[in-house]
């Protein structure tokens, strides 16, 4: 055992170059991860939720080997990744969601055999392991099915199961369920759940922007927007920190327009918003310093003539916790 | 290198040339395969060939003939194995998607390219010994198989193989920063090849500073012994002055120089491209 942690970072930046037309109205450098600090211990299943660029990719790719961190220091079980990238692989493994990799030609038995041998992982061994997995993930129809006749979920399934066939120290696990359908997504979350279980010492750590999954899997997670690490506890904690606030949920007819006033009126804390195109309505999220604001969102809302559907006090989420520090919602 | 490194390299080769076969065979289609494997080569053999007897009015009975020949059938192993091994690094990141899951396993990836380039070395092997027989029993290419020196073929065949195995290494590092650029690259280089080691002309008619290259390439002795082991001798008046083993020696030197500045190359545009994060970016070309 070479640290206590499985991963650490420290004032972890990326930026990238833009291209010259995009270039125009900056400096033509975009910063992906700014000053990152994370210290993820062993056996954790840690999450790192944010929105779409916010940056949780980069930092995987850099924590996996793929990509250089343009300054800071990134430690995956003690070992620098820049120095010793090699040492690492033998630690690591990836899964990338919402992609359709693997080779069309192969089978998914042949895969998944093939890149536990990349890891020396004995034949005997692997063997046992594969039927398991395609069992647990009912997948064992389609153990001699091409990869190239699988449905988009399916392949996803058999990349789960490739990043868990080399029993890897530390998984990363990017978006995994992106993509795919309920039924199967609750397979995949119920198999990480497991293995996390049974295996108390390896360690994930899951990229998201979705809040639920976030919060039914992992036992501490980091919000993180523009690069920035926001906050970092467990779910239940940085729920219990709006405690104090009052969270509404309002319905309204689809509102479109002047939904930016809302944050002006008096007691508003954060207010974020999601449209529900296929059922023509709006929800507005609020989390208001104390019940009593509800009186001037509500006096806001027939000033502008909205009709209220539906009006309900409810429990902080961890995208209250996400609105609170960011100011509007992941979907926005 | 420890034993477990070494074990676990041959493992890598072992399974890059499996997955190498099985996408290169194409074993659904055997048609095709053969088409690719055994005709292609045939057919680019017999272009050549008619060049030949149109510029010479029919006559293939010559020296010349035997070794351009020759000299042509063994350049196959150049074009496809180069392009074999570096042509992975464009298939795994854009059609197949998978270079990010064969890149951080802990294996190194000069072994595994090797390895997909097997595949190439094997399909190419039957190709270039179809070609020679046809060229020996159809076109009277005087081959004397009980002549041939066997075990100046074996060391400079696998000799050669490293040499190109090293080259596709090269062109692979520079795969990783490169797009739709890639093809023409490959095509490229082994042009410059084709042009320069005599493949199928000596290296005697070229400008004198062409011959510079050609002497600093390691592919133009590898050609230069295949053709005195298969043939028995060799036109060039330049190298002619070297014997077997002289010529093996110097082969060995400017390998040993080209695997140095192969493995330099690829080292640094790893680096470059995990700093860019290139490694994975899709292109779509």
């Amino acid at each position: 055992m070479l640290s206590d942690f499985a991963v650490e970072t420290l004032d972890l930046c990326r930026s990238f170059k833009l291209k010259k037309a995009k270039k125009e109205n900056n400096d033509g450098l975009v910063t992906a991860l700014d000053n990152v600090s994370l210290t993820i211990r062993k056996g954790e299943l840690f999450g790192l939720l944010g929105p779409n660029g916010a940056g949780k990719t980069t930092l995987i790719k850099i924590l996996s080997t793929l990509l250089l961190p343009t300054s800071g220091k990134a430690l995956v079980d003690g070992i620098d990744v820049v120095r010793h990238p090699e040492k690492v692989r033998k630690r690591i493994n990836m899964v990338t969601g919402g992609e359709t990799s693997g080779y069309g030609i192969l089978t998914v038995r042949e895969t998944l055999w093939m890149f536990s041998q990349f890891y020396g992982i004995p034949t005997r061994i692997v063997r046992e392991r594969i039927d398991h997995m395609l069992k647990l993930l009912d997948m064992e129809k389609f153990a001699r099915t091409k990869i190239g006749k699988l449905s988009s979920g399916m392949r996803q399934k058999m990349n789960i199961i490739r990043g868990f066939i080399c029993d890897p120290e530390i998984l990363f696990l990017d978006e995994p369920t992106l993509g795919l359908d309920v039924q199967i997504s609750r397979d995949v979350r119920k198999y990480i759940k497991r293995w996390v279980k049974e295996n108390t010492k390896k360690t994930v750590l899951l990229t998201t922007h979705y809040m639920a999954e976030a919060d039914e899997l992992c036992d501490r997670l980091a919000i993180i927007d523009q690069g920035k690490v926001l906050i970092c506890d467990s779910p239940s904690n940085l729920k219990k920190s709006l405690k104090r606030d009052a969270v509404f949920h309002i319905e309204v007819g689809l509102l479109t327009d002047g939904l930016d006033r809302f944050k002006a009126v008096s007691g508003v804390k954060s207010f974020a918003y999601e449209h529900r195109h296929h059922l023509g309505r709006t929800l507005l999220k609020f989390i208001l310093e104390d019940d009593s604001v509800i009186s001037n969102v509500t006096g806001t809302l027939s000033q502008n003539g909205s009709k209220i559907i539906t009006l309900s006090k409810v429990e902080p989420t961890l995208e209250d916790v996400f609105v609170s520090l960011v100011g509007k919602g992941l979907e926005q | 290198m420890k034993y477990s490194s070494i074990k676990d390299n041959l493992r890598t080769i072992k399974l890059s040339s499996w997955l190498g076969w099985a996408m290169e065979s194409n074993w659904a289609d055997p048609f095709l395969f053969a088409i690719y494997s055994v005709i292609r080569p045939i057919a680019s053999s017999l272009i050549l060939v008619f060049m030949y007897m149109v510029v010479t009015g029919g006559k293939t009975k010559t020296e010349l003939f035997a070794y351009i020949y020759i000299g042509n059938a063994f350049f196959m192993y150049v074009y496809n194995v180069l392009f074999g091994i570096s042509w992975v690094i464009h298939e795994d990141r854009e059609h197949y998607q998978t270079i990010k899951y064969i890149y951080i396993a802990p294996i190194r990836m000069y072994y595994y390219l090797f390895g997909r380039g097997t595949a190439k070395m094997i399909i190419t092997t039957f190709a270039v010994i179809i070609a020679i027989a046809f060229g020996m029993v159809i076109l009277k290419i005087p081959v004397d198989l009980g002549k041939v020196n066997y075990p100046l073929l074996l060391v400079s065949m696998l000799v050669g193989l490293f040499i190109i195995t090293c080259l596709g290494v090269l062109l692979a590092g520079v795969m990783i920063l490169t797009a739709h650029h890639s093809w023409y690259l490959t095509e490229g280089i082994a042009g410059i090849f084709f042009l320069a080691c005599g493949a199928i002309y000596p290296i005697d008619i070229l400008p004198i500073w062409l011959q510079y290259l050609s002497k600093i390439l390691p592919l133009t002795y590898w050609l230069e012994l295949l053709r005195r082991a298969v043939l028995g001798k060799s036109l060039s008046v330049t190298l002619s002055y070297y014997s077997n083993f002289q010529l093996m020696l110097i082969m060995l030197v400017t390998t040993a120089f080209l695997a140095m500045f192969s493995h330099y190359i690829y080292r640094t545009f790893d680096h470059i491209a995990r700093r860019y994060g290139r490694i994975d970016q899709l292109t779509n070309y």
